[in-house]
């Protein structure tokens, strides 16, 4: 049970990657790869555009976004789609998050019942397309239980979002130490208080990158309930272009707006992931 | 030396099974109230293993275990009470790092036994001052070294005002230097009347403190006695060569 002997290592530089991996890896030369293939696809799809004798009208574009009438500043379509798809996005992460965390408790409850129920539950999302699952709760579960298209899209985006947050959930409470739960138990806490107090808490530090990973990925996903057209971002893109037959512009408008709320969600959870992580 | 009187924790005919591994062997124990035992015994004897089933970590498969009146077994509903009752040490502090020092303290008493933040807070400090790092209370379990993280983990289940003390093994986690600074307060625990169950291999401890030593071997009791027979006299061969090989270091 000796350690390994690394006094002979001391005060040695430590080892570089080559001189070529090093500069490919430098943050200029990223962001020059990254602004040539941009400008690459940007040129590619113009040319291309053009020569389909499409005609480019981005100038009636920032009318949808924003616009300044008799009445002041005034915000626009789009903006709105943007504030609908957000309102919808962020109940449907809370009820998936609840949800999620009842599938994994469930699972974790050693009850033969309750994984019994959770691995049903896991395998019927995870084996049927996200679209049919829209359409079994707007034409089949809604009308039986008297929900609006609006409520089935939460829904729909809840469930299906719940299975992966709570494999995400597992994962977390896992990743925590048994002993945290034969130190809670041994002052005499329940199963309950000692995942409140104890277990969850160090989850989410476990949790917070994946779930990041999860809410961009149910916001895109949100798009898909244009297609029983419900008034979100995507939706209000397709009435826009079917008033004005511009559906460049205003599908690369919509993808940029999604990137950029996603972008934003990414940074800001790393953000604040590196101030919870000083805290510690 | 505490004199015989009534008995808190009653062992008779213990077996234990992790599945075909027969891990206690019909062990028969009593300890009384303010007795200090200390057990010992080679690695993957059942140490651990028969102190975590006095507050519920194992469970036996037969035989009766008693402790404060209380049949302890899977089904009991005193159980939790139980737990209030007897504290535990482990080997790896098991402390909250979420927690600072001070809630680390205080969570026991506040969650389980719903006390009021004021007077978790006393009791908190009161037994920091017990352990000797009352300057420590705001720190997370992170920034401490490990002597100090063990004293924290003592001074936590002191603040639920157990009145049984288990430790698994306290001092076998740290460097050697901190060693002696968590014996201390384990010797003041002894002093102050609580009844302890340790397991250590640190014999120095053990001669100071122990009302009994106990030495396990292979899941079973191998010899129960008093320490002044027991490191000048064991009656078993098998005691007298593990203690010759830890007491040569
Ligand atoms: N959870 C478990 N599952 C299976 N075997 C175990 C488990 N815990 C302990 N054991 C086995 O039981 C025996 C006794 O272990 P333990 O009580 O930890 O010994 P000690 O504390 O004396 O070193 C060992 O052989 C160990 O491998
Ligand atoms: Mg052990």
């Amino acid at each position: 049970m000796s350690a390994p002997d690394l006094s002979g290592l001391k005060g040695q530089p430590l080892p570089q990657r080559p001189a070529f991996q090093r500069f490919l890896g430098s943050t200029a030369v990223s962001i020059a790869i990254y602004v040539a293939v941009m400008a690459l696809i940007i040129y590619g799809s113009f040319t291309g555009a053009q020569n389909m004798g499409y005609n480019w009208q981005w100038h009636r574009v920032p009318q949808f976004l924003y616009s300044f009438t008799d009445d002041g500043f005034q915000l626009g379509e789009i903006v709105y789609g943007l504030f609908a798809t957000i309102q919808l996005s962020a109940t449907a992460f809370a009820l998936a998050t609840v949800l999620g965390l009842l599938v994994a408790l469930l699972r974790l409850s050693g009850l033969v019942m309750g994984t019994a129920v959770s691995i049903g539950f896991l395998e019927l999302i995870r084996n049927i397309p996200l679209l049919v699952l829209l359409y079994l709760f707007y034409y089949v579960l809604g009308p039986i239980f008297g929900f609006d298209r609006y409520w089935a899209s939460i829904l729909t985006l809840a469930v299906f979002h719940s299975a992966l947050i709570s494999e995400i959930f597992r994962a977390g409470i896992n990743a925590v130490d048994k002993g945290q739960w034969e130190a809670a138990k041994s002052i005499g806490m329940t199963t309950g208080q000692t995942y409140r107090y104890i277990i969850l808490p160090q989850s989410v530090r476990f949790m917070l990158p994946p779930m990041t990973g999860e809410a961009v990925h149910l916001i895109k996903s949100s798009a898909i309930v244009s297609v029983i057209a419900v008034a979100e971002l995507t939706t209000i893109g397709r009435n826009i272009i079917s008033d004005t037959f511009m559906s460049f512009e205003i599908w690369f408008t919509v993808a940029a707006v999604y990137m950029v709320v996603t972008l934003i969600l990414s940074v800001g959870v790393s953000y604040l992931e590196r101030r919870y992580a000083v805290d510690q | 030396m505490t004199g015989a009187s009534d008995p808190i924790i009653e062992v008779a005919n213990l077996d234990k099974f992790y599945g075909d591994f027969h891990a206690l062997k019909d062990v028969n124990l009593t300890v009384h109230q303010g007795e200090k035992m200390v057990i010992c015994g080679p690695s993957g004897s059942g140490k651990s293993t028969l102190i975590r089933c006095f507050n519920g970590l194992e469970w036996h498969n037969s035989g009766r275990l008693v402790i404060d009146g209380v049949e302890v077994h899977e089904q009991s509903k005193d159980m939790r009470r139980l737990r209030q009752e007897v504290g535990m040490v482990f080997q790896q502090f098991n402390l909250f790092p979420h927690l600072t020092v001070l809630e680390n303290l205080m969570i026991g008493p506040m969650k389980v036994r719903r006390q009021g933040r004021a007077q978790a807070e006393a009791t908190a400090r009161k037994y920091l001052d017990r352990v000797h790092i009352p300057e420590q209370a705001d720190k997370y379990p992170a920034q401490l070294s490990g002597g100090q993280q063990q004293r924290v983990a003592i001074a936590r289940s002191l603040c639920m005002e157990t009145r049984i003390m288990l430790f698994d093994e306290p001092t076998s986690a740290l460097d050697p230097e901190m060693i002696n600074e968590v014996l201390d307060v384990m010797v003041e625990l002894a002093q102050s009347g609580m009844t302890m169950v340790v397991v250590t291999h640190e014999m120095g401890f053990a001669r100071k403190v122990a009302d009994t030593m106990v030495f396990m071997e292979a899941g079973e009791i191998v010899e129960v006695s008093p320490p002044d027979r027991f490191f000048t006299n064991p009656s078993s061969e098998r005691c007298r060569l593990f203690l010759d090989q830890i007491l040569e270091h």
